[in-house]
């Protein structure tokens, strides 16, 4: 160990005895390490973003319903308890936020055309803060209270519709009864989404004049609950779950839309891959350069032994070279990276390929998103696979015959 | 064999580590190239066809603006002698018309609004999967029978199945009140929630009788014998159809897949672009190296006549020979592991929850072309020459006598 600060001495000089070799290696590892963090910034603030869009539209962390409602969304599978009952369940036990809504599929039609929408009864108050739709940028105005008795669409549905705020449109859906229930309602207001589908496909009203209209009583389809972090459900799952009993199913977000759930996963095993890959390109050159600093230096080496250095400094030396190489690298890596994703952290337009992204599920503003776990993650595979990539060239330096490496030319 | 040619072959295996590790580096980089590049096209030739097969066709002849809005008034009008006509004129028998409305589909028990496509039965199988997907029951006969086909995700919800009728709702071309009662013939599963559970057909004729068409339709559709020969198709029916109307190619009709296609691609390019980069590095820093240890070599052989120029060539020589073998190497292994999934398939956990989006199957067979073969390996080459013309150009400043000094 007292030779450690020695050791590193001489590495660092090493280093630099070959400077031009060193500079082609460190931009080689820089340009490595500021693709990993990069690229990884962009996939995070995309996927991040797919999530918590996506979770704003089921919505929820958390969702309650009648275990028939998800295979068939019909106003008969209804929750059964009423309002004022969740109400005394889960007004105090602590959710960021919750709401019941009811959400059915319904009929729009304006005196033009008709379309096929998903109605959606809130109480817009409730909803304020999860909702998708930004209240304040509708065109007239969102919903006030769960009597309202307007309707709030999507301005691309208002378009096809042939409709604008304040005209009338009828909503026809059906009762538990399968009797017709429909309504006329007077367009107060259009919402605008990051994504088309959205603005195609809601249709907003109040929760007690749905109600009123599908002849319900105070019974709701759905029952959202917000925790604090997307990720990690369980705490609010598990409240949720324990104050209803098996005739309700609970479902996490990740089970409501698989498609979602997935996405996270993939994405993480995506990233590893992408490290890796990066590190094994990067590898070769890094043996490299270890092999060919040993080979010039083969007679030190052995001069070295000659005057009694162990061999298992030269190892130490040889890996304190090839990681002290990785750390500037990197090091330098990590400040391009973070040079470039911190300008681009307040959105980049990719509206071109808008339709595109809609496919994935991913908006048309893309927020690159630096998280320190993906910094540290990548930082530290490249540093261990290193390690290890450099054991091979550092044991062979280790074992030279102290006379034949002096006397080689 | 040429002196110059032996003498860069020599040159490279004086260290025959390191011509290894970097061969290594670009067999590494264009293996993976080959790979996933060869799997990238064949998603993308996979989403292409499956997201088309289903129903936009390649082309499709439609009223301006129907694309965007659908709405019922954009009309092709005498749309079935029109695709008699085109059917002629082209030879071609996978062109289909078609109408389309929104409706309100009734049952004993539920109601649910769909999309309710008029087609013409013939026809409309060599356009479109649908007719083919037919899992009870058959697809539709006579153009004018009261008959219906449902998706089964539709068929579900609404209780019903094959003999069951179900009543449209829906208003015709005039706004009028339009109304019928059919009877379900067949139900189809095409695995695509969005379809098996919104979208219902019916024969054009009776169609066209129900919402009051007065033989109008929507689109025609058009498929080509391939992709490649879609332009040259669309070019021959625009100068065709009547003044009024307009024809789409699939790009216009499903912005969303070509824009999905570049998105990916650019990201992808992106990867690969860095992967090239790294294998240059490396390249660079070998050639340096090696230049850089025969300096004294180099003087030499400059004193004794060789000029600078010839010498660069000798390096650019070697770095060619080595940039072969890792070019041949890397597109062999590629092609391998490519051919390799292109029997066994393949397949990654998740994968089938990302694909039912874009209309894939959750195996993915990736083909083996020459052209994706090469690409990949041939970028890695060019840039592995480009790397290498520092370290070349630096001998043109080399002096002899200096150079000699250098041990």
């Amino acid at each position: 160990m007292r030779m450690l600060p020695v050791l590193i001495r001489l590495a660092w000089r090493y280093l630099w005895r070959n400077h031009r070799r060193t500079i082609v290696m460190l931009s080689a590892i820089s340009i490595g390490a500021w693709a990993m963090i990069f690229m990884t910034a962009l996939t995070r603030g995309m996927v991040d973003q797919m999530i918590t869009d996506g979770i704003s539209v089921l919505p929820g962390h958390v969702q309650l319903h009648n275990p028939e409602y998800l295979d068939d969304p019909s106003i008969t599978n209804r929750v059964s308890l009423t309002d004022a009952d969740l109400a005394t369940r889960y007004a105090d036990a602590g959710f960021e936020a919750w709401a019941s809504r009811v959400r059915v599929p319904a009929v729009i039609t304006s005196e033009r055309e008709s379309r096929g929408v998903t109605l959606l009864g809130i109480d817009p108050m409730a909803e304020r803060d999860f909702s998708f739709v930004d209240y304040d940028q509708v065109d007239g105005r969102f919903l006030e209270s769960p009597d309202d008795t307007g309707v709030v669409i999507g301005a691309k549905l208002a378009d096809t519709l042939d409709t604008e705020v304040g005209k009338r449109i009828v909503l026809m859906s059906q009762d538990p009864d399968n009797e017709i229930a429909d309504r006329g309602f007077r367009v107060v207001g259009l919402f605008h989404a990051n994504m088309e589908t959205y603005e195609d496909t809601y249709a907003f009203i109040g929760k007690k004049t749905a109600q009123k209209m599908l002849r319900i009583g105070d019974t709701t389809t759905e029952v959202v609950f917000f925790g604090d972090d997307y990720r990690n459900v369980e705490p609010t799952y598990e409240k949720v779950a324990a104050a209803v009993d098996d005739s309700m199913r609970v479902s996490r977000w990740t089970e409501v839309d698989t498609y979602l759930g997935t996405m996270l996963s993939v994405m993480d095993g995506f990233m590893l891959i992408w490290v890796i890959v990066i590190f094994l390109a990067l590898s070769f050159g890094l043996v490299n350069t270890l092999v060919m600093a040993v080979f010039e230096r083969v007679r030190e080496i052995g001069l070295m032994l000659a005057l009694g250095m162990k061999p298992a400094s030269i190892l130490g030396q040889i890996i304190i070279e090839s990681m002290m190489l990785l750390a500037v690298g990197l090091l330098i890596g990590d400040a391009l990276a973070w040079l470039t994703v911190k300008p681009l952290e307040s959105g980049i337009d990719i509206s071109v390929v808008a339709k595109g992204m809609e496919m994935f599920g991913a908006s048309s503003v893309l927020y690159p998103k630096l998280h320190m776990d993906d910094v540290i993650l990548s930082n530290v595979v490249v540093l261990i696979l290193g390690f290890l990539a450099s054991l091979s060239p550092a044991w062979r330096a280790s074992r030279y015959e102290p006379v034949e490496a002096i006397t080689k030319v | 064999m040429n002196i110059v040619l032996r003498l860069a072959w020599r040159n490279l295996w004086r260290h025959a580590r390191r011509t290894w590790l970097t061969i290594g580096a670009m067999v590494f980089s264009n293996t993976l190239l080959v790979f996933m590049i060869s799997f990238q096209f064949s998603m993308y030739g996979l989403m292409i066809d499956n997201t088309l097969q289903v129903f936009s066709g390649h082309m499709q002849v439609q009223a301006p603006g129907y694309k965007d809005d659908q709405k019922m008034r954009q009309v092709v009008l005498d749309v079935q002698p029109l695709a008699d006509r085109l059917r002629g004129e082209l030879d071609s028998e996978t062109i289909a018309a078609r109408g389309w409305a929104f409706g309100l589909a009734s049952s004993e028990e539920r109601s649910y609004g769909i999309g309710i496509y008029g087609v013409e039965p013939e026809f409309e199988g060599n356009v479109s999967n649908i007719p083919g997907l037919i899992k009870d029951g058959q697809y539709l006969g006579k153009s004018d029978a009261m008959e219906i086909v449902i998706g089964g995700m539709l068929a579900r919800n609404l209780r019903v199945g094959v003999g069951d009728e179900l009543t449209l709702l829906g208003s015709g071309l005039d706004g009028s009140f339009a109304a019928a009662v059919v009877t379900i013939v067949g139900v189809f599963e095409s695995g695509v929630k969005e379809i098996d559970r919104n979208i219902a057909e019916m024969p054009l004729g009776a169609f066209q009788e129900v919402f009051y068409m007065e033989g109008a339709g929507h689109q025609v559709v058009i498929l080509a014998s391939t992709l490649d020969d879609a332009p040259m198709v669309q070019q021959r029916v625009a100068s065709m159809v009547p003044e009024g109307l307009v024809v789409h190619d699939w790009t216009a009709l499903q912005p969303g897949l070509k824009q999905a296609i570049q998105a990916d691609m650019s990201s992808a390019f992106f990867m690969y672009g860095i992967l090239v980069i790294l294998v240059a590095f490396s390249v660079l820093n070998t050639q340096l190296m090696s230049v850089l240890e025969r300096t004294h070599e180099f003087g030499v052989v400059m004193a004794l006549g060789m000029r600078p120029g010839r010498l660069g060539r000798l390096i650019m020589l070697e770095t060619a020979m080595m940039g072969l073998i890792g070019l041949l190497l890397g597109a062999v292994a590629g092609a391998l592991l490519t051919y390799w999934f292109s029997v066994n398939g393949l397949s990654y956990p998740g994968m089938e929850e990302m694909v039912a989006n874009f209309n894939l199957p959750g195996r993915v067979y990736p083909q083996v072309s020459l052209l994706k073969t090469l690409f990949g390996p041939a970028v890695v080459f060019l840039f592995t020459l480009l790397a290498a013309a520092y370290p070349a150009l630096r001998l043109r400043r080399l002096h002899p006598v200096e150079a000699m000094r250098t041990i």
